[in-house]
């Protein structure tokens, strides 16, 4: 298949459209799952959640409860028809626990009762019996336990052993990588509704569809084509709704079936926060060899991955850490090992980026530590070490850099920052040690996209023509404000030249579109729009038979435009079109598949062509750096990000500046805390925090990098956007970093986040290094 | 008695018959389906619940010229009785036949992702918009500080924002100043058990205080609020402050500022700003706009928790407390009035009726500074209060408090002595700093080490000496 370009008029696609919702989102006409009108007879669910970290769960005490006006009852895993099962990968990951509770927060049963207040009331009341044990909070306590939900994943090249003994320089380090909340602001949702003959329709915030309806019909101990999972649109996603919303909407719809009750099951942010995962934060121990440059020659690390309780997506997210650890650097002898540790704290999950950010944040981490042992400039150590021809092209992992455009985006984004000016002012200013220290950094990313796990690129549309011409779309992805529903619409509307109003955007439906992966590894536009392109071309394949026969031309000669087909000086309107084809008995429906090309990995090996392309991007971020408090603020940032020929240049704008501000948030002011009982204490905004709006640097300037299509073929050429700029927000703790080092010249010793504690610490050890 | 609440809705009136402690969320959702208003986190942190709250008595202090004041608020840590005899404008409300001009400025600008934050954007930006015709970047930040969106990166809200203020900013459609006499607040509310008193007389509300001594005593309802919309508590009789006329009132002598309890920090901020800016950018960090104008200064002296942003600061200027019972009235020194941990010197008959600040004095210094993981809309860290008079070069008096440094908001009385009678050089500053750091044994949590927090503290202190000097010490002056 041929997508050029060339082959296709262009004007819709590639045009900054707003959000298709947008005018709902402002007036609150957006309806979300809890904003659905009632059946009446609905239920409402709320869950008993464990007290404790660890602990043998002998059982509990729902009487009280029981007794209380409305309540309709309690279930929990022997309750359970089918499987009690909701892992995303492997089985024995439990949506109630069963023997012991694993964490604080883990879900032990489900109380329903006619309104939420009255069920979440109730489940208060529960009263769980445990026998407390003794907990493991710590990764390093875990590792040294050899404690671990996973073996170990390695990905080597060459000899590293040998390549540090040989190297001139070699340098070591620790890194501690904090996790992430999601916070999402529609925490998780689901609501069941019970049909006949054991049918379950299952409204769900979840980016994964298919995952739904399969667990949903495991516990029910029904067919899957019994039930139908439907999302319109989450309330923000980032990848905490991929694999945990089974949990929810398994308890819902259990809640219906036993009860034959419609059942609606919110949670709390406390308790969303609490019971669901989020990003995995990591310990990560490193030591590199370096030549006189800087240049690596060889690079061991190893993580430290706190998976929690249970594997759930632990298992790729470390993949992707060790796929992204060289980020944008050429590493001749590697060894990256991942250790999945096993916590008492809640099972950590999909979060944007999935691995990526940690494996970036660790290189970035090295790069500016040798660097600044070497006494050169960060910049040029990078340069140095960047894929290139006459450096090196081939990753750790065994894929080719084919596409590279790392001297591009960063030379482009440091002329655009004026970084040599700024630079030199910067420096000049902190010499005469204030108390406010500035920093200055840059850096590049390179995010490999495709799902590392090759069969789960690959998607389904389903594209219907009606005899007016208005035309259904409806794919497996899903909306969760990324704008995914206009960009495939859009390609729709492109391919049959048609106004964008025209096309219909309905609700992700696994009974529409089936077996479809998740919505997430930011290939939703390359996956889905490519297969609604599939399911649209074919079907105007047809009609341009018809018209063919209508004008009595030859097929080339028919033209799509403006909402009306052409031949010559002749033209019918596309509805037209569609009424003579539906006449003529052509079919105006299409089912369009699509799966990504060229890819391949062997997860033994861990080698192969994981990444269908790279998507690149660079940074500069200016920080403040306050001496006596540790305090920070981004003063100014620049970017340049690589989105090939965009789809839609507004959505992927704000997704970029969303991103970064959110990774931004990741290494500054987000801070998971948990209390020496394993228990979180920061479950809510108000003790998480995180970036508001005078948190994004006053100075914002974001680019698209222009007319660089996507040298493979992707939907018109286009590249993803959801998780890569995310990483550009490491920039600022880099110059975080660059402030730090101004005090002694030393290499800082920051953790992430850099809250104003850890520059604190940080500022008083580089004191202490220059003799201050 | 009246068993209904009677308030504007989006401009008609209702009458409905609820617990008066219903949340205002959970009614919104429930009955007349307003679902564009959301529960983000039921905390009063992020703002996806924001409604507009109009009163003609509110926001006086602002307001010179008359007329009927909307703020935004946090409907889901806000009652039913609370809204009696007021107006509340959800986002349904701000749009007419089209949208309001802050709704329409979004859906161009690509200031919503998700969606979900969004309706509560659209009321804080409304509620800026119908005020402040100036208002800045600053300004515009302040409006969105209790708003959080994690989809957009804000550039686009904020742009959107300046739109609506360039072009003259816009109007909250509402009933005019007379028509609330249609919907007087009752003098107590009373529905399924739950029972709201409000008093519009000091002297009433004493009498009530003797009465039911164990009535919940409600200013804004910030803090109370989070465990009501937790449902972890219940209202079962509770006497509102926000009708008391001498507990709204505010009052200016010549060597006095004096605040009613009942007096919203927003109305403070006005007031003070003049006085002592430092105070100002103090309060400005205080929750969110939709904080502020709910939550009062007596609330958040009498609620005594330990990190409570107005103490330090209230202490450090020599703030004195007045209670008031049936018995008459005394007055404390505020730093008297913390006992212990969310204990103090009120008795059960007595209420707070005012607190009363010195204006500034020849040769004073003031500051006080918040430390926090983010600038706005945070729980302080350490809040730490500085005042100092000079004369002829010689530090004659110096008063120095902190927040979240112990069980009660403190004075360090050590380093106000290593203070006093010095040219407030940098060896005094040493002294001043060390004896900070004898004096407090702070907690470990979430929000910082006690090591941190030591450290810190400490070296507040200097960040004191440097900015009364002239240099620039906080990362967001640049």
């Amino acid at each position: 298949m041929n997508i050029d370009a060339k082959i296709v008029h262009r004007s819709i696609v590639g045009k900054g459209i707003a959000h298709d919702s947008a005018a709902r989102h402002v007036s609150g006409e957006a309806h979300y799952i809890d904003d659905m009108p009632e059946l009446p007879g609905t239920l409402h669910a709320a869950f008993v959640l464990s007290p404790v970290a660890h602990g043998r769960l002998k059982g509990f005490d729902a009487a009280e409860a029981l007794e209380m006006d409305g309540v309709a009852g309690v279930w929990s895993a022997r309750d359970v028809p089918g499987h009690n099962e909701v892992g995303p990968i492997l089985d024995g990951e439990t949506l109630f626990a069963e023997d012991i509770v694993d964490h604080e927060g883990r879900v032990i049963a489900v109380v329903a009762a006619r309104d939420f207040e009255t069920a979440y009331r109730a489940a208060k009341r529960v009263k769980v019996d445990i026998e407390q044990l003794d907990a493991v909070l710590d990764v390093e306590e875990a590792h040294r336990r050899k404690s671990y939900v996973l073996p170990p994943q390695h990905v080597i090249e060459g000899d590293v052993d040998t390549a540090l003994a040989s190297a001139p320089h070699v340098f070591s380090g620790k890194l501690h990588m904090g996790g992430q909340d999601h916070f999402y602001l529609e925490t998780h949702i689901a609501y069941a509704i019970p049909g006949e003959n054991g049918e379950m329709l299952v409204h769900s915030s979840t980016q994964h569809p298919t995952e739904v309806q399969h667990h949903v019909a495991g516990i029910l101990g029904v067919h899957a084509n019994a039930v139908e999972c439907q999302v319109r649109r989450m309330g923000g996603g980032f990848g905490g709704k991929e694999s945990q919303p089974t949990i929810i909407a398994g308890a819902a719809a259990l809640v219906a079936a036993k009860t034959g009750k419609p059942c609606k099951m919110r949670l709390k942010r406390r308790d969303d926060m609490a019971g669901t995962g989020k990003r995995h934060d990591y310990v990560a121990n490193w030591k590199v060899g370096v030549d006189n440059s800087g240049r690596i020659l060889g690079l061991d690390v190893e993580y430290l991955a706190r998976a929690g309780n249970l594997p759930d997506l632990t298992g790729p997210v470390i993949t992707r850490t060790l796929t992204h650890t060289d980020n944008s650097y050429f590493i001749p002898h590697a060894r990256f090992v991942g250790h999945a540790c096993k916590t008492n704290t809640v099972s950590n999950t999909a979060f944007r980026g999935f691995g990526g950010p940690q494996g970036i944040l660790t290189i970035e981490c090295i790069v500016d530590t040798i660097a600044r042992k070497l006494k050169l400039d960060p910049g040029n150590v990078r340069a140095v070490n960047y894929y290139a021809d006459d450096t090196g092209d081939m990753t750790p992992y065994g894929q080719k850099v084919e596409d590279n455009r790392l001297v591009e985006v960063t030379e482009a984004v440091m002329t655009s920052a004026d970084w040599e000016m700024r630079r030199a002012e910067i420096d000049a200013y902190n010499a005469g040690d204030p108390v406010i220290r500035r920093g200055l950094a840059m850096m590049p990313v390179k995010f490999g996209i495709s799902f590392n796990l090759t069969s789960l690129n690959q998607a389904g549309a389903l594209v219907h023509v009606y005899l007016d011409g208005s035309i259904f779309l409806n794919h497996g992805g899903t909306e969760m404000g990324q704008g995914l529903f206009v960009k495939v619409a859009q390609v729709v509307a492109e391919v049959f030249q048609v106004d964008l109003d025209m096309v219909r955007i309905s609700s992700t439906a696994t009974g529409k579109v089936p077996n479809t992966s998740a919505t997430a590894a930011s290939t939703g536009s390359d996956l889905n729009g490519m297969a609604a392109f599939k399911a649209a071309t074919a079907i105007k394949a047809r009609m341009t038979r018809v018209a063919a026969e209508h004008f009595d031309v030859d097929e080339d000669v028919i033209v799509y435009r403006e909402s009306r087909v052409h031949a010559g000086n002749e033209s019918i309107s596309f509805g037209e079109l569609a009424k003579m084809a539906w006449a003529k008995r052509i079919q105006l429906s299409e089912a369009g598949h699509y799966a990504t090309p060229k890819i391949h990995w062997d997860g033994k090996t861990m080698k192969g062509r994981p990444f269908f392309y790279f998507s690149y991007g660079a940074a500069v971020a200016e920080v403040a750096v306050d001496t006596l408090t540790g305090e920070t603020r981004c003063l100014r940032a620049d970017i340049l990000q690589d989105v090939g020929s965009p789809l839609n240049p507004a959505i992927d704008l704000g997704q970029i500046e969303g991103a970064f501000v959110q990774g931004m948030g990741w290494v500054t002011c987000e801070e998971l805390w948990w209390d020496k009982a394993g228990r979180l204490r920061t479950v809510g905004p108000s003790t998480y925090k995180i970036p508001g709006s005078r948190d994004v640097p006053p100075q914002f300037n974001v680019r698209i990098l222009d007319n660089m299509p996507n040298r493979e073929e992707t939907v018109f050429r286009s590249k993803a956007i959801g998780e890569p700029p995310l990483m550009l927000g490491i920039s600022v703790w880099l110059a975080i970093r660059d402030a730090i080092a101004s005090i002694g010249g030393g290499v800082p010793q920051l953790d992430a986040p850099a809250t104003p504690e850890a520059v604190l610490r940080a500022v008083q050890k580089s004191k202490k290094q220059a003799g201050g | 008695m009246s068993q209904s609440i009677r308030f504007f809705l989006n401009g008609r009136v209702q009458d409905v018959s609820v617990r008066p402690d219903m949340t205002v969320l959970d009614w919104l959702r429930s009955a007349p389906r307003l679902t564009g208003t959301k529960e983000g986190c039921a905390e009063g942190d992020c703002g996806a619940c924001s409604v507009l709250i109009g009163d003609p008595a509110l926001g006086q202090a602002q307001d010179e010229g008359g007329g009927v004041h909307y703020h935004a608020a946090n409907s889901c840590i806000l009652a039913m009785g609370q809204i009696d005899g007021r107006a509340l404008v959800t986002v349904e409300g701000l749009k007419s036949d089209d949208l309001h001009p802050v709704q329409q400025a979004m859906a161009e600008n690509g200031s919503s992702q998700c969606g979900f934050c969004t309706p509560g954007i659209a009321i804080s930006l409304a509620g800026l918009a119908a005020v402040n015709v100036d208002a800045n970047d600053d300004d515009i930040h302040d409006a969105l500080a209790g708003n959080l969106c994690r989809c957009t990166g804000y550039r686009p809200i904020v742009e959107a924002a300046r739109k609506v203020i360039a072009a003259g900013g816009a109007t909250i459609a509402g009933p005019a100043v007379s028509a609330f006499e249609r919907i007087e607040p009752h003098a107590t509310i009373s529905s399924a058990g739950s029972t709201f008193h409000q008093p519009d007389t000091l002297n009433h509300l004493l009498q009530l205080r003797k009465e039911r001594p164990d009535a919940i005593l409600l200013g804004g309802g910030t803090d109370l609020g989070v465990a009501l919309a937790d449902y972890h508590s219940d209202w079962n009789e509770v006497i509102s402050l926000a009708h008391v006329r001498e507990l709204r009132a505010i009052r200016e002598t010549e060597h006095h500022l004096s605040f009613g309890a009942a007096v919203t920090w927003e109305e403070v901020l006005a007031r003070i700003s003049g006085f002592y800016p430092s105070f100002a950018t103090l309060i400005r960090r205080f929750g969110s706009t939709q904080i502020r104008s709910m939550g009062t200064i007596g609330g958040n002296i009498g609620t005594a928790s330990p990190i409570g942003d107005g103490p330090p600061a209230l202490i450090a200027l020599g703030a004195e407390v007045e209670l008031a019972s049936l018995g008459g009235h005394r007055f404390l020194p505020l730093e008297d009035f913390f006992l212990d941990y969310r204990k103090t010197e009120l008795r059960s008959d007595e209420v707070i009726a005012s607190v009363s600040i010195p204006k500034p004095k020849a040769g004073q210094e003031f500051r006080v500074y918040k430390i926090s993981k983010r600038y706005d809309q945070d729980i302080s860290t350490v809040c730490a209060a500085f005042s100092i008079v000079r004369e002829d070069d010689q530090v004659r008096s110096a008063r120095i408090a902190f927040g979240g440094m112990a069980a009660t908001p403190q004075r360090a009385g050590q380093a106000e002595q290593a203070l006093v009678g010095t040219s407030f050089d940098r060896k005094a500053v040493k002294a001043c700093s060390a004896a900070i750091a004898a004096q407090f044994k702070p907690l470990t949590d979430w929000r910082g080490s006690a090591g941190y927090r030591l450290e810190v503290a400490a070296n507040l202190a200097e960040r004191f000496w440097r900015d009364v000097a002239g240099e620039v010490v906080e990362v967001m002056a640049l």
